[in-house]
């Protein structure tokens, strides 16, 4: 088992065209995920192509939905248009929106999020590297790679990760698979100050999940999505947990690189959430190359076995 | 993106938003022709810098505030003339301080209270927050802290937009009646107009006041832009003003470089904007300071990479360079090759320690290794941090 996707989900690539799109829809392919259609308006009727695969192109989601059951979309469509791209998959039915475009006015996100309230659509995103479910194949092929995450870093296993940045979530995989510690879902939910899924939402799923035997939770400064989580994770999470956050070095005021990751009080800065973390049974990474031995330590004191 | 006070009240003033008559001028030949728009009377003089805490700011030549009340039009333009062409240090600025380009002008309005108002995204509910408070002209983070009941919040619907209840709600808690009730009712309106139709990030307006006549005024107004949405307009775009920025992160920019200046002697190069902030981290964790965040993306391709090593030797205070690349989908090789070119390219004298991970990492770091440059390789974060420290203490 597996949160958000497994290796049977069907996708869908809305913006598989563009250059962005359309490279990581190839290595989608390659990674053994079933991709099987593409959305760009105009573009219906042609194919996809890649080696021996054929994707159709639609012109919109409810015709891809429609003809291939596809129940998940990645949306690679550009910012100024990403919101509407967004919101013609929860008009379709998808179970899971999955935005990686990054830029997209937070204006925008503010009148999508409100719109989607009451849909059984979840979103993923934006600015987020996306989802990844490995596979038992050979550097973890077979699995379901949705997004820009490298898939052959990842390794099938036991391990939840759930993270707002990119290349910090690779750090993490790169740690647990180079100790052998696999993992059952990545989830990247991004950068940006208004997202569809939170880590609490992340973390509730992880703590269902049976397969799921310890979660890394990567945090940033700005906001409180951490402390939410790490609050519920007290009451309710009898996995073990590590924990780190990004920016402790990072000046009040300044944006830094993620729209979100931005101190606007005492309370969303690093320390104040290591604090909680702490508080809260987390078992912290001092370094970042400290997270996977973190949640060695953690599984070790709960007496949990990770691999 | 931030402006300066006097274009945002300019911007007020298109929405209907009550502020102070002002002119302003960037020349102490134009101060008399701008002086003369106003009426004879008290007057105030401000500095326009981006920086917040003008008021308690002082001038590196040692005169003391940035804005100042001037009984006449006479001793405002003596005053204009010591705040033009001098550097202002605030509590926001930083020690180097920001030199003042334009003098605003404006009536100095009778003040019978003070009040605080401000719209910006409530993270918690995704939606618009206006934030007021009858504790004006104060620190709005020490009101929320010490007196939170005088903190009064109103979360905005975007299906439907600010209602006319939230509007009477915000008045009642503000105390205000009668004229000034409906003065501040238009103002609230339009406020929250602006700042959605104009994609804000936020807009703050510390102080808000009413008059003796009943006049609810706009008396500072601090405005910034979500840059994501700066492609649809034009016009705000237009008020950008270069002077406020870092050159080095301008130029940054062009690049596609996230790059924000800091205090340091260790600059790092980083794709990913959550690994670079956890870079600066681990730099400091491990007993060295960080000079910079440096974002170069996913890709870090040889063009940005020697741009980046460019920006990262233009600040003096550097010692050594920490490169820490996590190439996931872009092969290590490639990065790796134009590293040495860039090296190669900016004659690189300073220690530069390299971390390389993911695909292709092997023939990565043999490139590094057979360049013949003298980088030392690292072989997780922390042993590159360590390095680096180590280099250059």
């Amino acid at each position: 088992m597996a949160i958000l996707i497994t290796p049977s989900t069907k996708i869908l690539v809305q913006g598989i065209t563009g250059d962005f799109g359309g490279r990581h829809a190839k290595l989608s392919l390659d990674y053994g995920t079933q991709v099987v259609a593409g959305v760009t308006p105009g573009k219906g009727g042609l194919f996809f192509e890649h080696g021996t695969h054929k994707v159709p192109i639609f012109n919109s989601v409810a015709d891809a939905v429609k003809a291939t059951g596809a129940t998940v979309s990645a949306v690679f469509v550009p910012p100024p248009f990403a919101a509407d791209a967004i919101l013609e998959g929860v008009d379709a039915g998808l179970d899971l929106v999955v935005a990686i475009t990054e830029g997209i006015p937070v204006r925008d996100m503010v009148r999508v999020k409100r719109a989607m309230a009451g849909s059984k659509t979840r979103l993923l995103g934006p600015n987020c590297p996306g989802v990844v479910t490995p596979g038992t194949g050979k550097d973890s092929s077979g699995g379901c790679r949705i997004g820009i995450a490298p898939g052959y870093i990842h390794k099938n296993g036991h391990v939840g990760v759930v993270s707002r940045s990119g290349t910090l979530t690779y750090e993490a995989v790169f740690q647990l698979t180079s100790k052998n510690i696999g993992q059952t879902t990545c989830v990247g939910i991004g950068g940006d100050p208004v997202n569809g899924t939170s880590h609490l939402d992340i973390i509730k799923l992880f703590n269902a999940d049976p397969e799921t035997h310890g979660i890394i939770l990567i945090g940033e400064i700005g906001g409180n999505a951490e402390v939410e989580a790490a609050r519920w994770i007290k009451d309710h999470c009898t996995k073990p947990v590590a924990g780190f956050i990004a920016g402790a070095t990072a000046p009040a005021g300044r944006r830094m690189g993620h729209a979100g990751a931005i101190v606007g009080g005492a309370e969303d800065t690093a320390a104040a959430k290591i604090a909680v973390f702490k508080e809260c049974g987390i078992e912290v990474a001092v370094t970042p190359s400290d997270m996977a031995d973190a949640l060695l330590r953690s599984a070790k004191a709960k007496g949990v076995t990770l691999t | 993106m931030n402006i300066h006070e006097y274009q945002a009240k300019a911007l007020f003033e298109k929405f209907g938003i009550a502020v102070p008559k002002g002119t302003t001028a960037t020349t102490p030949e134009a101060f008399i022709t701008a002086l003369a728009d106003l009426p004879e009377g008290p007057t105030m003089v401000k500095s326009q810098i981006h920086a917040g805490g003008r008021g308690k700011g002082t001038f590196t030549d040692g005169f003391k505030g940035g804005v100042k009340f001037c009984k006449t039009k006479h001793d405002a333009r003596e005053i204009a003339g010591k705040m033009l062409g001098n550097t202002l240090v605030t509590a926001q600025t930083g020690p180097a301080g920001r030199k003042v380009q334009t003098i605003y002008f404006t009536v100095a309005s009778e003040i019978k209270k003070e009040y605080y108002l401000a719209i910006l995204l409530d993270r918690n509910s995704s939606k618009p927050v206006i934030v007021a408070s009858t504790e004006g002209g104060m620190d709005i983070e020490t009101v929320a802290h010490d007196t939170p009941e005088k903190l009064f919040k109103v979360i905005v619907d975007p299906a439907y937009g600010l209602a006319d209840f939230q509007v009477r709600e915000l008045i009642t808690k503000l105390g205000l009646t009668g004229v000034e009730a409906k003065n501040a009712g238009k103002l609230i309106r339009n406020l929250y107009q602006c700042y959605w139709e104009t994609d804000a990030a936020m807009i703050e307006v510390n102080p808000l006041i009413t008059t003796p006549t009943g006049d609810v005024l706009a008396l500072d107004a601090k405005v910034s832009f979500d840059s994501n949405a700066l492609y649809r307009h034009p016009e705000i775009v237009a008020l950008r003003d270069l002077n406020e920025e870092d050159s080095k992160e301008i130029e940054a920019s062009k690049y596609s470089l996230s790059y924000i200046a800091l205090d340091g002697n260790i600059a790092c190069l980083v794709n990913g904007a959550g690994l670079a902030m956890s870079t600066m981290d681990i730099i400091q964790h491990f007993g060295g300071t960080p000079a910079n965040f440096l974002d170069v993306g996913g890709g870090a391709t040889k063009a940005q990479v020697i741009a980046a090593f460019k920006i990262i030797l233009g600040d003096k205070n550097v010692k050594g360079i920490l490169v820490n690349i996590f190439g996931g989908i872009m092969d290590c090789n490639v990065i790796a090759t134009g590293i040495v070119e860039a090296v190669k390219e900016v004659g690189l004298t300073l220690p530069l320690v390299v971390r390389l991970e993911g695909n292709n990492v092997v023939a990565g770091k043999a490139t590094l290794d057979a360049s013949g440059l003298a980088l030392i390789s690292g072989s997780t974060m922390a042993d590159a941090a360590q390095k680096i420290v180590k280099l250059v203490a």
